[in-house]
């Protein structure tokens, strides 16, 4: 993108209505894909003078502690309900935890994961960083996530929602394929890239698991009930205009691990489960399919 | 405006925490726990008695259900101190009836200005925790190291001297800690506290101090005054907690905790004390549930270490 320009330019505009259509796989509708948040919160980081990491001086104790919960307890606790239910898992990933936790990360790719970046650390942002430091944690990124799964890293979430004007143009340099950060659409979308290729897949913020708890207030019930509905419109839409939708689940065991929410979920994926219109994928499978009917 | 080259060093990274105040571990391939009488989930009540000064002083920071209007904030200084008055008794009364013991986090300022609700609470045979001196008086790193040891020396001093009682656990305001804090309550003789919240079993830091973990999530405050759910709500929320943990407790035969934090001017309401009758009720019933002080629990679990 164009630094300071009014209009990032990131993409097109293609009105949901006439699109040319992309079909799934079996006769499948929608597209789900669950994108569980594998993180690292550091307790003592640095600031960067436009985002400070925590709310209290450190430790922040409650800050820190609660997202530790998913690497002590609830990561399995959610990984488990997803595998007995039949959906992989394409990970947002702090690429540090297979330093810190690799047990937590090594899970995850028994399980058959998918892996992409969700940056060093969640604690690290992207403002201000110069090209040669946003190219060194792209770097990095690919080779400790080859390092820990045997995986070349296709996808990229920025860490804590953090980007530079030239994130975009890097990922597509860099031979990434898709991108997590663009909320746009609820189907794959091209983004505009200096040079190269590069895929939005749909992500989502309205049923990610943090804005259903921390922000909208609901109970696991009322955030269940919300992937039902929304899982339900998308396969309507997908089947009464022919071209297939896609639904994003964004969680973070710490949040949708808790033993109140738990149940719940394991209740909503069971529903979309055995609806039969879901095809139960990891990104890069729907970019791929997607990209190869271009 | 660019970051300076330690921003993209990380000199922590490595196996294990950025940290050396506990050690990793996940919960299912820990030794196995039982509870008392082959129970599965540990259910602990914590009850938070606050005496808020209508005189915040934000050193360091203002303690969350603290004033919010100018001064003098009537409203908010009765309306907190209505649970000290009457909510927490309306509890008291809930868990004798359900015969359930529980544990109650004190501000020291409150053993001294309401001895008959300590008497009352330790004559129901409830536990009484350490909960710093009152509202004003919150804790971070920002905190001087002679400041935090006075204020954590005066609220067990203070809270022995009007209670009787010597508490072995502690609750800092808003679970808010310094770097010190840990060393401190050790120091202290504290044997546990109850501020980190990353786990559902307890476990012990490096200084041998242990942490009975007192989940915010789970929290009236949290659901109900936070996130705005009915009183009915936050039942059926304990409710499918208590199901979850005792499955997955029978599923890996080990045991889980579930931490009830409740605080007099939230639940204690009248129209809100009867959700919690009936939670009681329903959960003292259940063959898998062992209602316990934080004390007790620290001490079965120590015991199978």
């Amino acid at each position: 993108m164009q630094e300071n320009a009014k209009d990032p330019e990131l993409y097109e505009y293609h009105p949901y209505r006439g699109r040319p259509k992309v079909a799934w796989p079996e006769g499948k509708t929608c597209a789900v894909w669950v994108a569980p948040n594998l993180e690292y919160y550091e307790i003592d980081p640095p600031t960067n003078p436009q985002r400070k990491p925590w709310a209290k001086p450190h430790p922040d104790v409650v800050g820190y502690s609660y997202r530790d919960h998913s690497n002590r307890v609830s990561h399995w606790r959610m990984a488990e309900v997803m595998s007995k239910h039949g959906f992989p898992g394409s990970v947002s990933l702090s690429v540090a935890l297979c330093d810190h936790h690799p047990e937590v990360v090594k899970d995850g790719a028994d399980r058959g994961w998918e892996f992409f970046s969700h940056g060093i650390y969640n604690t690290r942002y992207s403002y201000g960083l110069d090209e040669a430091q946003e190219r060194h944690i792209i770097e990095d990124s690919i080779a400790t996530v080859e390092r820990a799964t045997g995986q070349r890293i296709r996808g990229w979430l920025a860490p804590a929602l953090s980007h530079t004007p030239r994130t975009l143009d890097l990922l597509a340099e860099y031979d990434f394929t898709y991108t997590c950060d663009l909320y746009h659409d609820d189907q794959v979308q091209e983004v505009n890239v200096a040079k190269g290729q590069l895929a939005s897949i749909p992500y989502s913020l309205e049923v990610n698991d943090h804005y259903g708890f921390n922000v909208y207030g609901m109970s696991g019930r009322e955030y269940a009930d919300a992937l039902i509905k929304q899982y339900e419109r998308l396969a309507d839409e997908g089947e009464r205009t022919g071209s297939g939708t896609v639904m994003c689940i964004p969680l973070h065991a710490y949040l949708i691990g808790q033993p109140h929410r738990i149940g719940p979920f394991e209740e909503a994926l069971r529903h979309i489960a055995a609806d039969g219109r879901a095809w139960k994928a990891r990104a890069g499978e729907i970019i791929d399919i997607w990209r190869a009917q271009r | 405006m660019t970051l300076p080259a330690e921003y993209t060093i990380y000199p922590k990274r490595a196996e294990g925490y950025d940290h050396d105040l506990y050690e990793w571990s996940n919960i299912h391939e820990r030794k196995p726990v039982r509870w008392p009488h082959d129970t599965s989930v540990a259910v602990w009540l914590c009850v938070s008695l606050e005496w808020f000064p209508i005189t915040p002083e934000d050193k360091p920071f203002r303690a969350p259900g603290h004033m919010v209007m100018p001064y003098p904030d009537f409203r908010h200084y009765t309306v907190r101190d209505y649970g000290n008055r009457v909510g927490v008794w309306r509890m008291l009364d809930a868990f004798q009836a359900a015969g359930v013991k529980a544990s109650f986090a004190t501000n020291a300022a409150i053993a001294e200005r309401y001895p008959e609700l300590i008497e009352a609470v330790l004559a129901d045979g409830h536990e009484i925790i350490a909960h710093s001196t009152d509202m004003n008086a919150t804790i971070t790193s920002e905190l001087p190291e002679g400041a935090e040891r006075k204020l954590i020396a005066d609220s067990l001093s203070r809270l022995e001297a009007a209670a009787g009682v010597k508490p072995s656990g502690w609750l800092s305001i808003a679970r808010s800690q310094s770097w010190r804090t840990l060393d401190l309550l050790k120091e202290h003789g504290l044997e546990y506290c109850c501020d980190w919240v990353n786990d559902e079993l307890p476990f012990s830091f490096t200084n041998g101090l242990t942490n009975l973990p007192l989940n915010t999530e789970l929290s009236d405050r949290m659901i109900v005054a936070t996130q705005q759910h009915s009183a009915e709500g936050w039942a059926q929320m304990m409710r499918d907690s208590f199901d979850w943990l005792e499955g997955e407790a029978a599923a890996q035969n080990s045991a889980r905790v579930l931490p009830l934090h409740l605080t007099p001017y939230i639940m204690g309401l009248p129209y809100r004390i009867g959700a919690l009758e009936e939670v009681l009720s329903d959960l003292s019933g259940r063959d898998a549930s062992w209602f316990a002080t934080g004390g007790d629990i620290v001490k079965s679990w120590k015991g199978q270490q």
